[in-house]
């Protein structure tokens, strides 16, 4: 456990609230509800939110937890770069999102969860965090060095490295240098 | 399958009994709500949404009630106290007690859903009835209440929704109590309270806000019935004759009343006890812990030995510490590593997290002169709850026990084990034991080097005393290198291990779990052997798994009985 990251809860809090205004608005516009288009605008604004915030953020110390199958939200979201990025971006847009929810009740909740999601984030961002992608390591191997590609220049048995210096010197030590370059073909 | 039940049984039987009580209390609501003829007129109005509200409600009203008693841990540590003559699988399941929580947490939410969904029917049809867009009957029936000797059936007045939601009581605690476990739940998912505990510990506080709310919700009587009137008033013919209610001597006008409120009677049983269970906790807090010793081991590992008067444990128990100067709040879990033979309580707390930094740090600083126990009563003050019981308090109840330990997950078995060490020196007759596997598993041995000196002086005494074969430990290192490969070939024909200076060679990798299980039924057939694993859940569910498969329902054949600390 280390330095609370409030972005993670946030996170859970929109996306939780996305569901909530997902369901009020489907709610409101198959009971054909009085002002049902707040409500039809309420199923856009919770599917919106929904794939927004499904990818969660890589967190700065530990372990990330990944949520199943985020792989592909998280290429599209990272793909808006610092719009997706910047929490106080976030902040500001789930506050705009959630207002026209407030104008009928089968929304309200889903209204004000986002609200205190937005308030969170703005949080979060004032913290100074950020939302980084999970996405899997990529491998990098070394490149082989130079010298490993050659063969070997002396016969086995090999004296260990901070002897081999003082061999030119002595007639003995000279007997393991290769008298013929050998060279990769 | 009767693997399974060996070890599964009980547990199964008590969900399938608290589900069995949900469906039959959904049910049962459902078509009182759905038949009774006293809400005829209701369901006129809002249809079948009445039944689809009031079903979830009673299931909401019942696991209120049930969600407060497995958090109180004092509670559950008197039960268990209780339960010494019951066999130990009925203790066992209170062990289970915050996956009991977490499984009725679920259901309140589900049923919050359902809920609230039918109240926004509900609310929307009440008001559509009220501005008269359904029919005569409807909009009469909405019009009661507004003239003398009439009572009225539909609560909503002549206003927006939303207006009459945020102005009646039901509508307003709703909402709010709707609201506080929205963000108890967001905020209790595995990734926030595994990473970040005090998020989760704070905001489920709210439940405070949620119960009082749970306790007014009902407190406004909207839900209305038809009360009987002189002369009756007989549905089926004055149903179509609305206009002339109160006119004609058949059809008086229809009197309603709402219905008494319950959940409070639900609840508040289990909330008198919680109160209880936080007045407990601070009493603990009141009371005088004093410093015996404290050791900074290697590694960042502060040893606090405790004295606290009264202060009784058993093996493998754990309690809760606080440190005011750090939170007054905050409680945190630790497993004690003295054993009940010993006059002092003593916890190893490692640094891992804000909590356990800050009173390391704090632990370190001392003023120079302060350093002695009696001093540092003055500096820092603790708190001390407990003692909890878990299951491997019943580690000497099995003829034979497997004893599994990940990482920090040692700790109970640095109790359990000095135990057995004190009870050999006593030739104690109550250990019943007759053969203990010690399964040690972790990335670096460097954090625990104070389990190792135990590990060694247990050896010594063992060995002396002729009892060689008594205690079998293995320790898995999982995580090594090619240098440590080579440091360990080079002295391979050495007596004790290079790693723990230990008589038991160390392994390199994981336990393969099917030869260890094997091994252990061939050396114990006719055995019951208890499994107990501190460690973490992936590991649980192998060994869970592995306890069921080598377990024979067959009572001559050896039996495994898995068991599990929670944290």
């Amino acid at each position: 456990m280390g330095q609370i990251e409030w972005a993670m809860w946030a996170n859970e809090q929109a996306l939780a609230s996305g569901l909530i205004l997902l369901t009020g608005g489907v709610v409101g516009v198959a009971g054909q509800f009085r002002g049902w288009p707040f409500a039809a605008y309420s199923v856009a604004a919770g599917v919106f939110v929904c794939l927004l915030e499904y990818p969660r953020s890589r967190r700065a110390k530990g372990t990330s937890v990944a949520r199943t199958g985020q792989y592909c939200f998280t290429v599209c979201v990272k793909a808006f770069g610092p719009l997706t990025r910047n929490y106080y971006v976030r902040a500001f847009l789930h506050a705009a999102i959630c207002v026209p929810g407030g104008f009928m009740l089968a929304t309200v909740l889903g209204c004000v969860c986002l609200g205190i999601a937005s308030l969170i984030y703005l949080a979060a961002a004032i913290r100074g965090e950020h939302w980084e992608p999970i996405l899997p390591k990529k491998e990098t191997r070394k490149p082989v060095p130079e010298s490993i590609k050659n063969p070997p220049q002396n016969p086995p048995p090999r004296p260990p490295p901070e002897m081999r210096r003082k061999r030119v010197d002595d007639v003995e030590g000279a007997a393991y240098d290769n008298p013929v370059p050998v060279t990769d073909e | 399958m009767g693997n399974w039940i060996v070890n599964n049984g009980l547990s199964a039987f008590i969900v399938v009994v608290w589900m069995g009580i949900n469906i039959f209390l959904f049910v049962w609501f459902y078509f009182v709500y759905y038949t009774g003829s006293q809400f005829f007129y209701t369901r006129h109005l809002i249809g079948s949404a009445l039944s689809w509200a009031r079903a979830p409600a009673a299931v909401l009203n019942f696991n209120c009630m049930l969600i407060l008693l497995p958090v109180c841990r004092n509670l559950l540590s008197l039960l268990r106290g209780s339960f010494v003559c019951c066999s130990r699988t009925m203790r066992k399941q209170l062990d289970k007690n915050l996956t009991f929580h977490k499984l009725v947490g679920y259901m309140i939410a589900l049923m919050t859903a359902v809920h609230t969904i039918a109240h926004l029917l509900n609310v929307e049809w009440f008001n559509n009835s009220r501005q008269g867009i359904y029919d005569e009957l409807s909009t009469d029936l909405s019009k009661l209440g507004d003239e003398k000797d009439t009572t009225f059936l539909n609560p909503h007045p002549q206003q927006i929704p939303i207006y009459f939601v945020f102005t009646s009581i039901a509508g307003l605690t709703g909402v709010v109590i709707t609201l506080a476990l929205i963000l108890i739940i967001t905020s209790s998912m595995e990734v926030i309270r595994r990473s970040y505990f005090e998020v989760f510990w704070y905001t489920h506080h709210l439940f405070i806000i949620f119960f009082a709310g749970l306790v007014f919700h009902g407190a406004g009587r909207i839900v209305r019935s038809q009360q009987p009137t002189n002369p009756p008033h007989n549905v089926t013919l004055c149903k179509d004759r609305s206009d002339e209610w109160g006119e004609i001597p058949q059809c008086p006008n229809p009197q309603f009343a709402g219905g008494f409120p319950q959940t409070w009677m639900w609840v508040i049983g289990p909330m008198v006890l919680y109160i209880c269970e936080r007045l407990v906790r601070f009493v603990r807090y009141m009371q005088t812990v004093r410093y015996r010793k404290i050791v900074m081991h290697p590694s960042k590992v502060l040893e606090l030995q405790l004295v606290k008067s009264g202060f009784k444990m058993e093996v493998g128990q754990y309690v809760f510490i606080n440190c005011p100067a750090i939170s007054q709040l905050e409680w945190h879990p630790f497993t004690m590593t003295s054993a009940p033979e010993e006059d002092f309580l003593s916890v190893h707390i490692r640094s891992a997290g804000d909590w356990t930094d800050k009173l390391i740090n704090m632990m370190q600083q001392l003023p120079e002169g302060a350093q002695g126990p009696k001093f540092v009563l003055c500096f820092l003050r603790l708190g001390v709850d407990g003692p909890f019981g878990t299951a491997s308090e019943d580690v000497f109840e099995y003829e034979v026990s497997m004893l599994v330990g990940a990482g920090i997950g040692v700790t109970p078995f640095a109790s359990i084990l000095k135990s057995i060490w004190y009870k050999f020196k006593e030739s104690n007759s109550k250990l019943r034991t007759r053969k203990i596997y010690f399964y040690w598993l972790c990335r670096e041995t460097h954090a625990f080097e104070w389990f190792a000196d135990l590990l060694q002086g247990l050896e010594r005494e063992m060995e002396e005393r002729g009892m060689g074969d008594f205690l079998t430990y293995k320790l898995y290192l999982t995580g090594w290198d090619q240098s440590h490969a080579t440091h360990v070939m080079v002295h391979f024909d050495k007596e004790t291990d290079v790693v723990t200076g230990l008589k038991q060679k160390t392994h390199y990798g994981r336990p393969i779990w099917d030869k260890e299980f094997e091994q252990v039924r061939e050396e114990n057939p006719m055995s019951v052997v208890g499994t107990f694993l501190c460690g973490p859940e992936a590991l649980a569910n192998v060994l869970e798994k592995k306890c069921a498969k080598y377990s024979d329902v067959d009572p001559r054949k050896t039996k495994f009985y898995f068991n599990k600390e929670n944290f």
